[in-house]
């Protein structure tokens, strides 16, 4: 390996958690301010820059709208008392909320931020590694979280914190499934899972859940009708948008985010997991949580909405590998992910919160399932060309009389309450 | 009372797929955020709202017009229609405060004065600020009807020595309060 990648690798890994920082921070702005005015309120608005610290004379508002909120935040949780209750395990104890925080950073350096850039003759990919397996990556690495929670509640030797760290453990083993199904249609349209590649891919044909234009121009112009599968491609979005569907609930789910946040739910756990925590080792769990939900926005944007590409054709207009152009498409790129985060915090106060039960049910029954059937839904789509209409009839059918034993099955083996029953 | 057997009610096709009623939950949602945002929300004129929701946002707006008449905010000393003190030092006050925020120094009313059949006066007289409570029960307790609850209620001060109300001060927030007090009644 050359000494420019070594030295774009170390720049690019001190930038993108760089940027993932700040956009923990921004995702606790945004929610708390969002969540205001959702609920009629201001929220933090006056956080300012003391500039007395300074050496001025007077504190000035300068009017930020409160943006030095999780500035003040953060210092709290620094400056807070680090209590330790007497009997954890304190090794675990102490170990739990880095098991939390670095997965969901480490999940982060396979994702593209924006286009390669181009000195001289070597192509730098914005992401910090560019692996050829970047969703099996973000998967393997990110399951690793739950330990940190289920740690946390165990380690905390209280019984409220255990229940968290058990539901946390089981909901996201569950929703893990589901995730990593709903994929695969994703993986077999785009025939690989480099998400640099993906994202490349999408920028020519448009966006997976968006295909308003692909290599001969727009969906109005004759060139879009022209290029060859075009039906095929708009008939594959009923897998991809069940896909969709699918993955941005689990991603809820894996999050521990509303309304899936039964790992803490205050209502009934104290504070779930971290019912024991303090200081700066409670403000990791919380960093992580957030970092998770970023880096859950960040994948959403990158397999369905075309992560850094502006689209609409735009890209091609651009020169590719100038280093302006590589900003442009990052700030195209955390644009589209804090849409998402904003997404995030409108379901959190959309959807109430789900009983355990019906969490389950939704993740082994409903999801699970339906992940399944959609992969072959998907690949009868894409096969459609190589095996013909009546092929595809067959096929349909054949799949329609699995689905339909696979429901029953799944039916008759939950026990319905009775009716009689108190 | 007979037994009422409720029924789960029955759901429709579209309901148990649910991915509309979320839909359309997040649209109202979004709907009511933007209300709250350009200050249309329901009541944020009532509550003279400032803009963002129907929060008023309390040191540029004040509500201090709004107040009742009955207010309880500081305790304070007030005086007569001719500017007489009506407190006698009699310090039922001091004993029955809860958090023992006031401090009486009572003090004689010389003969030679015009007054001097009251006898007491209070030489010095602090509320700590920081200990008061607000529960009004100095002046429930007052026989001269001397201290009373004003509608005050910003007292800040950056030490602790500005928190404590000396008389000066007392008397400048309470002022002058009109009506018959016991001892100044020449008949008695």
């Amino acid at each position: 390996m050359d000494i420019t990648l070594l030295i774009a690798a170390a720049i690019k890994i001190g930038v993108f958690i760089g940027i993932t920082m700040t956009f923990v921070s921004i995702c606790v702005i945004f929610e708390r301010r969002f969540s205001a005015i959702i609920q009629d309120r201001v929220g933090p608005n006056r956080t300012m820059i003391p500039l007395s610290i300074l050496g001025f004379k007077k504190d000035f508002a300068l009017p930020i709208g409160g943006l030095t909120q999780p500035v003040a935040d953060g210092l709290k949780f620094i400056l807070k008392e680090d209590f330790t209750p007497s009997y954890v395990r304190t090794v675990f104890f102490w170990l739990a909320p880095v098991f939390v925080v670095v997965p969901a950073l480490l999940t982060m350096a396979v994702v593209p931020f924006g286009s390669p850039m181009e000195f001289g003759d070597t192509v730098i990919p914005m992401a910090v590694a560019d692996l050829n397996v970047g969703p099996l990556f973000i998967f393997a690495i990110a399951s690793l979280s739950v330990y940190g929670i289920t740690l946390a509640g165990w380690a905390s030797n209280s019984k409220y914190p255990f229940f968290g760290g058990v539901r946390a453990c089981a909901q996201m083993i569950s929703y893990e499934i589901a995730l990593g199904l709903s994929i695969i249609p994703i993986l077999m349209f785009f025939g690989g899972l480099n998400l640099g590649h993906i994202v490349e891919e999408q920028v020519k044909n448009g966006w997976l859940l968006l295909p308003l234009w692909n290599e001969g121009g727009f969906i109005i112009g004759s060139g879009y009708w022209g290029q060859e599968n075009v039906i095929q491609r708009l008939l594959l979005l009923i897998p991809l948008g069940i896909s969709f569907v699918i993955f941005t609930t689990s991603i809820f789910a894996e999050t521990n985010r509303m309304p899936f946040d039964l790992p803490e739910c205050e209502t009934e756990l104290v504070g779930g997991y971290h019912t024991e925590y303090s200081s700066m080792k409670f403000a990791l769990f919380f960093m992580g949580e957030y970092a998770a939900m970023v880096v859950g926005s960040a994948l959403i944007v990158t397999l369905f909405f075309g992560g850094w590409s502006i689209g609409f054709g735009i890209d091609g207009l651009l020169p590719t590998g100038a280093w302006w152009v590589s900003l442009i498409h990052i700030g195209c790129f955390l644009t589209k992910v804090t849409v998402f985060i904003l997404f995030f915090i409108l379901v959190r106060w959309t959807i109430p919160r789900f009983r355990y039960d019906q969490l389950m049910n939704l993740g082994w029954i409903v999801f699970f399932e339906a992940a399944l059937i959609n992969v072959f839904l998907a690949a009868l789509v894409i096969a459609y060309p190589s095996i013909g209409f009546m092929g595809f009839i067959v096929g349909f059918i054949i799949l329609a009389i699995a689905s339909v034993l696979l429901i029953l099955i799944a039916k008759g083996t939950t026990k319905k309450p009775s009716a009689t029953a108190v | 009372m007979a037994i009422i057997k409720v029924q789960r009610p029955k759901l429709s096709a579209g309901e148990k797929i649910y991915f509309g009623s979320i839909f359309k939950g997040m649209i109202i949602t979004l709907r009511h955020a933007f209300r709250s945002l350009v200050g249309k929300s329901v009541g944020a004129k009532e509550l003279n709202s400032s803009g963002v929701g129907i929060t008023m946002q309390y040191p540029e707006q004040k509500w201090d017009e709004e107040l009742p008449e009955y207010y309880r905010g500081t305790p304070a000393l007030v005086t007569d229609e001719l500017d007489r003190e009506r407190c006698v030092s009699c310090q039922l006050c001091e004993f029955i405060c809860p958090p023992k925020a006031i401090k009486i120094t009572p003090g004689e009313i010389p003969s030679s004065d015009e007054w001097a059949k009251v006898e007491k006066r209070p030489q010095a007289f602090d509320i700590d600020m920081i200990r008061c409570i607000y529960c009004g029960m100095c002046e429930e307790v007052c026989p001269e009807q001397a201290i009373y609850l004003r509608p005050d209620y910003v007292v800040t001060g950056t030490t602790r020595k500005e928190m404590v109300h000396d008389k000066d001060r007392l008397y400048e927030i309470g002022g002058k309060r009109v009506g018959l007090v016991n001892k100044w009644n020449d008949l008695k």
